[in-house]
């Protein structure tokens, strides 16, 4: 209805990737998470998905939209 | 619990979300022209949207909290009110009953039962289903302003018109006033979009956490071999009373202890319970009746994608259960494991009485017997014998630091705080990031519990009930000036529920007694007024309110073993019992499943009776696309095998048959 869900979706995810991405570089806060750089890994995992939203979203908008 | 430390990028993740949301309600403002565009979003949903937010409807943060707190209190036998509560129904729904709700064109359940039978029905379940809506919403909100008051560091307070707000009011009003903002501009397509958007961040907010958990305990087989010990003995980590003992796989097994009796089992329920009271009176009750869950499918684009919606949201419905209980058993095992320094958050004490406590355990004498009965008397809570003992001997020994005994202290509180579970591992593995998405998460899991009521009470609202009987044959545009109005009371009314569930700590507990005393009976006068065209208006109104009466009689004629003290008095009035105890249940689960299948019966019963012998009012020209023998059969040929409805429905009972047998 008017607004495809893919875009907001899509924004929002990369926007928390990137965040958990920085902080993962530059933190690296790995005391809690049993040694690993949780936030870097789950925040490229995020910023892929956020992409794939908006790459589905953009899609959507070139096919014609079915009345 | 102590206040979790958030760091900047937890907080921006937090601020992102909300403008999110406001944001997508006001790009949609535009889109609402009509009535029906703002209260039933118009029949133009994409089918995968349906999906996901029929399952992300029904999934508020109460039951986030709620399965990992059952999922470390009962174990994996919590997965019955998925593959056995849950499945089934949404597969039935889908596959039988869509061709009515959607086929009629009704705008709301009790608009399909005003058409099948008349208005008396209607307004009844109009009536009862509004009440429901606002007290669930409202007990949301309750919960969302605790957890908030209790989790964030600041003590806010301001004065308005000479009246005093704390943290608490301040966060509750905020809350409430950003699901008021975004529902009064985008209607029901706003709230569809946020669950959505909240299905995908509990997902993948929750995820990593889960794996964290699991591989910190070792793994699925050793969490397995640590839920053996937890049940051979229960009541060394404060789960029951001394002297109870199961069987070692009484956590890891969800079939076998319920077959073995009430006794066998911590949920303290037998299999004709389950199967009957849960899996079909009260799953069926739900999924197939609740127009919170229904209105989704609703708003499909066509016929096979209402048939399709609720077929969609049973896929992840059926994989929930690693994301919100086995957290809660990886919890219990973590914390039967003496290397982990973990235990399930013991209830929250507050600082003063701690140090009341530090107190006594410093001056007490480690000979004197009575010292431990001191210290349980200055925190106010039962507390480990062993525990007290050892801790007042090591501080006799070598004088602890204050920190050092209010640490004892926190280890040897003897009862724990099941719904802390899941934050507590929140708190224990998230750094700065995750931390803030996973809290997130549960944020707007709250916020969608209230959004998702109030976009379901301002509809029922305006056409069953002010359509339908206050002020007819007005046009459109006043009825969406209503819908709008009463989104505003709608959410007021919740924030009066959230004061009143305040005073209570159980209030959870009131709303699921007032959802078994009315969805059981709703759900066997759905069934016969679809597949059975002999039933009457009549027949159908009385079974209805009998079902309703009935429920109430039996809530006051039985209660629970344990609520019951040594002379046979009633301890707490609210678990049953009040008007004598004729029958006890061996739990509290037993109680609403038995009384499940006590309303479904007498509605049953009384509707067929009644039915047969009051005339019909309805020709079979005038109940053609509402009950099954006069509506012709959905033709699914022209869709390829994958896309219909009976095979996908039929794939998905033998995927949840194979889950059950796999984790018998």
């Amino acid at each position: 209805m008017g607004l495809d869900i893919r875009w907001p979706i899509g924004m929002m995810f990369s926007l928390i990737g990137v965040l958990l991405l920085i902080e993962g570089a530059i933190g690296g806060d790995k005391e809690l998470s049993l040694g690993i750089n949780i936030n870097l890994i789950w925040g490229i995992v995020l910023l892929v998905f956020g992409v794939l939203m908006l790459l589905g979203a953009m899609r959507g908008r070139k096919t014609p939209p079915a009345a | 619990m102590q206040p979790i430390h958030l760091a900047w990028v937890d907080y921006t993740i937090l601020i992102a979300y909300v403008a999110f949301v406001l944001g997508i309600g006001w790009v949609l403002a535009r889109y609402m022209k009509t009535s029906s565009d703002f209260l039933t979003s118009a029949r133009s949903i994409p089918t995968w949207v349906t999906g996901l937010a029929f399952m992300a409807a029904n999934l508020g943060a109460l039951e986030l909290v709620g399965m990992a707190a059952s999922g470390a209190k009962y174990g994996i036998a919590q997965v019955h009110f998925y593959w056995i509560g849950a499945i089934p129904a949404m597969v039935f729904l889908a596959v039988f009953m869509m061709p009515f709700y959607y086929g009629s064109k009704a705008r709301s359940v009790p608009e399909y039962l005003k058409m099948r039978f008349n208005e008396p029905v209607r307004a009844l379940n109009a009536l009862s289903f509004a009440v429901m809506t606002v007290f669930a919403s409202g007990i949301s909100m309750d919960a969302l302003a605790r957890l908030l008051t209790n989790l964030l560091p600041w003590k806010l307070h301001t004065n308005i018109l000479g009246m005093d707000f704390g943290s608490y009011d301040i966060y509750l009003w905020i809350c409430s006033g950003v699901v008021l903002l975004y529902v009064l501009k985008g209607g029901l397509t706003s709230a569809i979009y946020t669950e959505v958007l909240q299905f995908f961040m509990i997902v993948l907010g929750f995820a990593p956490v889960v794996y964290l958990g699991l591989r910190d305990a070792g793994g699925w087989h050793s969490v397995k071999n640590s839920l053996q010990g937890v049940a051979t003995n229960p009541s060394a980590f404060y789960l029951q009373p001394a002297g109870i003992h199961y069987a070692p796989d009484a956590w890891t097994s969800a079939w076998k202890p319920v077959l073995a009796g009430p006794t066998a089992n911590p949920l303290g329920v037998d299999w004709f319970a389950v199967v009957f009271g849960l899996g079909f009176v009260l799953s069926f009750g739900y999924w197939c009746v609740n127009f919170l869950v229904v209105q989704r499918a609703m708003a499909a684009k066509n016929m096979t994608a209402a048939r399709n919606t609720p077929l969609i949201a049973a896929v992840p419905k059926m994989l929930f259960p690693i994301l919100v209980i086995l957290p809660g058993m990886v919890a219990i095992a973590l914390a039967s494991m003496p290397s982990k320094d973990y235990r399930i958050p013991p209830p929250i004490v507050s600082q003063a009485d701690y140090t009341k406590a530090v107190e006594v355990v410093k001056n007490a004498n480690p000979a004197d017997a009575a010292a431990v009965k001191a210290v349980g008397n200055a925190l106010g809570e039962k507390v480990d014998t062993t525990k007290v003992t050892q801790l007042i001997a090591a501080n006799a020994a070598n004088k602890l630091s204050d920190v050092q005994i209010q640490e004892g202290l926190y280890n040897s509180i003897a009862e724990n705080d099941y719904n802390s579970v899941i934050l507590s591992l929140l708190k224990k593995y998230c750094p700065p990031g995750l931390l803030g998405l996973a809290l997130t998460a549960l944020l707007a899991s709250f916020m969608s519990g209230m959004a998702g009521n109030v976009t379901a009470f301002n509809t029922i609202w305006t056409y069953d009930l002010y359509q339908a009987y206050l002020v007819r044959n007005k046009s459109d545009a006043h009825y969406f000036w209503m819908g709008k109005c009463i989104t505003v009371v709608g959410i007021v009314l919740s924030i009066f529920c959230a004061y009143v569930s305040k005073q209570y700590n159980n209030a959870m507990d009131i709303i699921q007694l007032v959802f078994g005393f009315v969805n059981a009976p709703i759900f066997a006068t759905m069934l016969l007024g679809m597949f059975w065209k002999r039933a009457t208006g009549i027949g159908a109104f009385i079974g209805l309110f009998g079902g309703i009466a009935g429920s109430t009689v039996f809530h006051a004629f039985t209660t629970t073993v344990s609520n019951v003290d040594a002379d046979g008095h009633v301890i707490n009035h609210m678990k049953g019992g009040y008007l004598g105890v004729v029958s006890k249940f061996p739990s509290e689960m037993a109680q609403n499943f038995w009384l499940a299948i006590f309303a479904f019966t007498i509605c049953f019963l009384a509707t067929v009776f009644i039915s047969l012998a009051t005339r019909r009012t309805k020709t079979d020209e005038q109940l053609k696309g509402l009950v099954y023998s006069l509506t012709p059969k959905t033709v699914d040929h022209n869709l390829p095998i994958w896309q219909r409805p009976p095979v996908i429905g039929t794939v998905l009972m033998i995927a949840c048959v194979i889950l059950n047998i796999i984790f018998w």
